[in-house]
């Protein structure tokens, strides 16, 4: 058993998936000290990857996309204080709070995530993003049979929603600045199949093409959206558009602390950000010793695993270089696509099966395997990721 | 230990096989299938670890 360290209180900033799961491990391995939580989702916290799918399509009640059973984390026994962290003071080992709390820790982990990338003119009625459960709900209500529907971005979220609202009766309209969408995420041939997939279920995606500004009309309950003028210089009608251009890592509140925020928070193998301060989930880059380069990941799974890790490493005197082979899925109309590793620039890329609608394509980089990729593949792409696993074990 | 999975909810992942093919396994779907309710107490840690490890929360485990 490893030796542990007695600390009387770990503060957990950022409630989500990554904040619960350190919350978590750190009582796994043995932290019977104190666990504060603090969040501004606590009372609507939920798990994300269904905003875009079925939670936005109605398939599910928003009750049922959880993070966790609340017996669960009731087990966790942590102090859940609902606040907004604005400073973090890390010799002297105390987080601000916005309402003015000032709590000392022993160790802090930032969890705090990441927003959407806004574009300019976007509190417009009409011009949605999707983060939270509030956004799933207020998208979906702005959805339905005849509604035209702009998404300004053909990465996962955009494409997600596309489908979803295309199974709702959208008239769908996508814009995106590269030529093939997700080409450097999924590899060639997987990327230029989905955006078969989307074609064949009648949703236009602009490639090579932006959002120059967005148009808006008066109506009697103010002024709200109307379309997208886009950097071809056509106009996109709209009622309703979705800002899908990527995330900010909430990093503002550790101005002044010392910690590196460049691309979200700096960490070394161990997720650890400075003294006694820590990182998980989508606001951690953290050096990867497997993939010999620091990454920052926006993944479900990740969140989970940097949490448990964290908790780990806090606690534990002999400490364990995050190591995990990246892993994400999308979903859209009946495809599933996963992806496990990475896709390097320059990769050779080879079809490992093809058959029966299945399709695994491999990249590797020197000899190397550093990613898989499958198309409704899920089993068989198992032991696939069982060797990418051993083959990013750093050497 | 007696595992409860919610299939419905279950989102193909296979970190619960990665952690432990001897008690879970996949459907042709990747959905999760499970190879025994009651694993046998060598397995025990390891589907502990499946469950916390489980992006959509399916694995229920009573002790």
């Amino acid at each position: 058993m490893t030796k542990q360290r007695t600390l009387e209180r770990v503060i957990i900033v950022g409630g989500a998936a990554a904040g619960l799961s350190a919350a978590e491990s750190l009582r796994k391995h043995g932290h019977q000290g104190e666990i504060v939580v603090v969040g501004d989702e606590h009372g609507e916290r939920c798990d994300r990857p269904p905003l875009s799918k079925q939670v936005l399509s109605g398939q599910w009640e928003s009750g049922r996309a959880i993070l966790m059973a609340p017996a669960r984390i009731d087990k966790i026994n942590a102090v859940m204080h609902a606040g907004r962290a604005q400073r973090l003071d890390v010799a002297g080992h105390k987080v601000e709070l916005a309402d003015g709390t000032i709590l000392d820790y022993d160790a802090a982990v930032v969890a705090t995530g990441v927003r959407p990338r806004t574009l300019a003119g976007q509190a417009i009625s009409g011009v949605h993003v999707l983060r939270t459960l509030a956004d799933s709900v207020a998208l979906r209500r702005s959805l339905g049979g005849g509604r035209r529907l702009v998404v300004v971005g053909g990465g996962f979220l955009g494409l997600e929603v596309a489908a979803t609202a295309r199974k709702l009766g959208c008239e769908v309209v996508v814009v995106e600045p590269v030529p093939v969408p997700l080409a450097s995420r999924l590899g060639s041939t997987v990327a230029e199949q989905l955006l078969a997939e989307h074609a064949k279920h009648g949703v236009e995606i602009r490639c090579g093409v932006g959002a120059e500004e967005v148009l808006t009309t008066e109506a009697p309950s103010g002024r709200m959206v109307s379309g997208i003028r886009t950097t071809a210089g056509d106009v996109l009608a709209a009622d309703t558009v979705l800002v899908a251009i990527g995330s900010v890592p909430n990093v503002e509140w550790l101005a002044g602390s010392g910690i590196d925020t460049a691309d979200g928070v700096l960490c070394d193998p161990y997720c650890q950000a400075g003294s006694d301060v820590w990182a998980a989930g989508d606001i951690a880059r953290w050096h990867h010793t497997g993939l010999g380069r620091s990454v920052r990941l926006e993944h479900r799974l990740n969140a989970t695993e940097q949490g448990q890790a964290v908790g780990r490493n806090i606690i534990s005197d002999s400490p364990v270089a995050f190591t995990p082979t990246p892993f994400f899925w999308t979903d859209h109309y009946d495809v599933k696509i996963q992806l496990a590793g990475v896709v390097p620039e320059n990769a050779v890329e080879r079809t490992e099966l093809d058959e029966g609608g299945s399709l695994i394509r491999s990249f590797t980089q020197d000899g190397r395997l550093l990613g898989v990729v499958g198309w409704n593949a899920a089993k068989a792409l198992i032991p696939y990721r069982r060797q990418l696993q051993a083959s990013l074990v750093p050497a | 230990m007696k595992i409860l999975v919610d299939v419905d909810n279950c989102i193909a992942s296979g970190a619960c096989v990665l952690e432990c093919p001897e008690v879970f396994d996949q459907d042709d779907d990747g959905l999760v299938l499970l190879r025994t309710e009651q694993p046998a107490p060598e397995h025990h840690e390891a589907v502990r670890s499946a469950a916390a490890a489980c992006p959509a929360a399916v694995i229920q485990i009573e002790e």
